[in-house]
């Protein structure tokens, strides 16, 4: 009877405790990542691949994301703001909800499936196959030569990505608006223009640049730590995929409580 | 040489090496055989500090290997994986030079690129092979490509993580005679796993057999087949009945 009774609170006990542990055991191995940054060897050229196979490979992706949102974005504003005749006001929404907040975490989003995913079956399937340990005997620090240049890449390139996202975004907002809408391209380009400010865009890349640090993290610290066999490879890309989505949507949260509560 | 003083190492409940004493002479040549799933590869790895034993230690000239510095400790090693363990994301070439084109002491591109074709070459892998990638070549070749790379260094010390399973006879036979030739020629010190018994023929100086976490047997190569233990012999015999339960 008690014991039927209390399952559930064990239930929710142990879950909050392996979540408990699984966020200490990620902040130890984001720790020991800054460590490796920091001090030497570096490898330039895995960093050059990695900003081309995170980066620049991310881009299609990442555009045609922002450019049906930013579409949709200015049709619904637009519906919403002819309810109390305030059209008008599209242009300036779509450049501010694009860079303030769809861009970067649709970016995000888009970026861990393709990326964190990639990263942890790649990672995974080293370490099933033993070539993780195989490094090791060739004496060189995985965390060095597979964790740093990722997560670097990713930091570095979200910024950019989700520039170009914002960009193409504002300009399926203007697509829209110009086709569909009626409005004057003169109009729009200079209601976006003086609506939108500097602080809108970069808040935006530093968002970028976090949730990129976290989607290479998550995919690298799950492949790492993948189980063996072809199942164990899996299942790490799939957490690398959830956990990188969940922690992207929390950390949008706490950045824009941060960057924009009064 | 490497010394193990009661080297002990389990992952959860599961008890593998139960106090492993065995010595390993610089120069010579050691096979270690055993069953599937006794704890030889977790036994090399132990050595080399890829995992961490739980119990005991291990001493190479003297030296605890958890106190050495790692990286001066791991460039006096050779690995051959049991799967091979290339790296799939670079040529044949790029592999067997991986050491020698990081690390303080690392080669020019060119110069690197000769000696891994070099080493390539030895293992009877012609230059060709070198652009290839690991997904292109057969389980025999990827074999030979990672004994390449496991010598391109010329460390002192080489183990080899059963280097004949999965391939032909004929096959077995030649990585045999390579791996008796390179450590005779190298004057390295080796250890290998295997459940080969022609293997241990062709490579062994002294063998160890590894039984429930612990050295059943040891003596030198010579002394196997005249041993009184039960269990050796039946590892030799390869039969059924015996002291060594078959259902596992
Ligand atoms: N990283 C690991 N985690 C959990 N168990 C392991 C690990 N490595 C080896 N084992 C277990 O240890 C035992 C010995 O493995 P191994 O040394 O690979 O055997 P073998 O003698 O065939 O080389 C096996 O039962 C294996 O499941
Ligand atoms: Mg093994």
């Amino acid at each position: 009877m008690i014991r039927a009774a209390t399952r559930p609170l064990a239930f929710v006990g142990r879950t909050v405790l392996g979540l408990l542990g699984a966020i200490g055991r990620v902040a130890i191995y984001f720790g020991a990542t800054l460590g490796h940054v920091l001090r030497p060897p570096w490898y330039p050229r895995e960093l050059l691949h990695q900003l081309l196979h995170i980066g620049w490979l991310s881009l299609p992706v990442v555009g045609l994301t922002a450019l049906f949102t930013g579409g949709a974005l200015a049709l619904q504003i637009y519906a919403g703001g002819s309810r109390f005749n305030a059209e008008a006001v599209v242009p300036s929404i779509v450049a501010i909800g694009m860079t303030r907040e769809l861009g970067p975490v649709l970016g995000g989003l888009m970026v861990a499936g393709r990326v964190a995913a990639a990263i942890a079956a790649e990672i995974g399937t080293m370490k099933v196959t033993e070539q993780i340990d195989a490094l090791v005997t060739l004496s060189t620090n995985p965390m060095k030569y597979l964790t740093v240049p990722r997560v670097l890449a990713a930091t570095l390139s979200l910024p950019v990505l989700v520039a170009v996202g914002d960009s193409i975004g504002i300009f399926g907002g203007y697509l829209v608006g110009t086709t569909r809408l009626g409005f004057d391209p003169a109009t729009y380009i200079r209601n976006t223009a003086d609506y939108l400010e500097a602080w809108d865009v970069i808040s935006g890349l530093v968002k970028g640049a976090v949730f990129g640090c976290i989607v290479a993290v998550m995919g690298c610290y799950h492949g790492m730590n993948s189980e063996r066999g072809a199942r164990g490879v899996g299942r790490a890309t799939t957490r690398a995929v959830v956990s990188a989505s969940i922690l992207i949507l929390a950390a949008n949260y706490l950045l824009t409580e941060a960057f924009f509560s009064a | 040489m490497i010394r193990l003083e009661g080297v002990t190492k389990a992952f959860g409940a599961k008890q593998v090496l139960r106090g492993i004493d065995l010595d390993v002479e610089t120069g010579e040549s050691l096979v270690v055989i055993g069953g599937s799933g006794t704890g030889k590869s977790v036994l090399l790895k132990c050595i080399l500090g890829l995992v961490r034993h739980d119990a005991g230690r291990i001493l190479l000239d003297g030296e605890d290997v958890t106190r050495t510095d790692r990286d001066a400790f791991l460039a006096r090693f050779g690995m051959l994986f049991q799967g091979g363990a290339l790296f799939d994301s670079m040529p044949v070439w790029q592999n067997v030079a991986f050491r020698l084109l990081r690390g303080p002491g690392r080669l020019p591109k060119a110069e690197a690129r000769a000696v891994a074709i070099e080493k390539l070459a030895r293992v009877g892998l012609d230059a060709d092979t070198a652009e290839l990638y690991p997904a292109e070549l057969s389980g025999g070749m990827q074999k030979r490509a990672s004994l390449a790379r496991a010598i391109a260094a010329e460390p002192d010390i080489i183990f080899f993580d059963e280097p004949t399973t999965g391939l032909d006879p004929i096959m077995s036979g030649v990585i045999n005679a390579l791996i008796r030739e390179i450590v005779t020629e190298m004057g390295a010190t080796a250890v290998t796993i295997t459940h080969d018994m022609s293997s241990v023929r062709a490579i062994a100086d002294r063998v160890a057999m590894l039984h429930a976490g612990k050295i059943r047997w040891h003596g030198p190569v010579s002394e196997m087949d005249a041993a009184g233990d039960s269990y050796l012999r039946q590892f030799i015999t390869g039969a059924a009945d015996g002291p060594i339960g078959t259902l596992r």
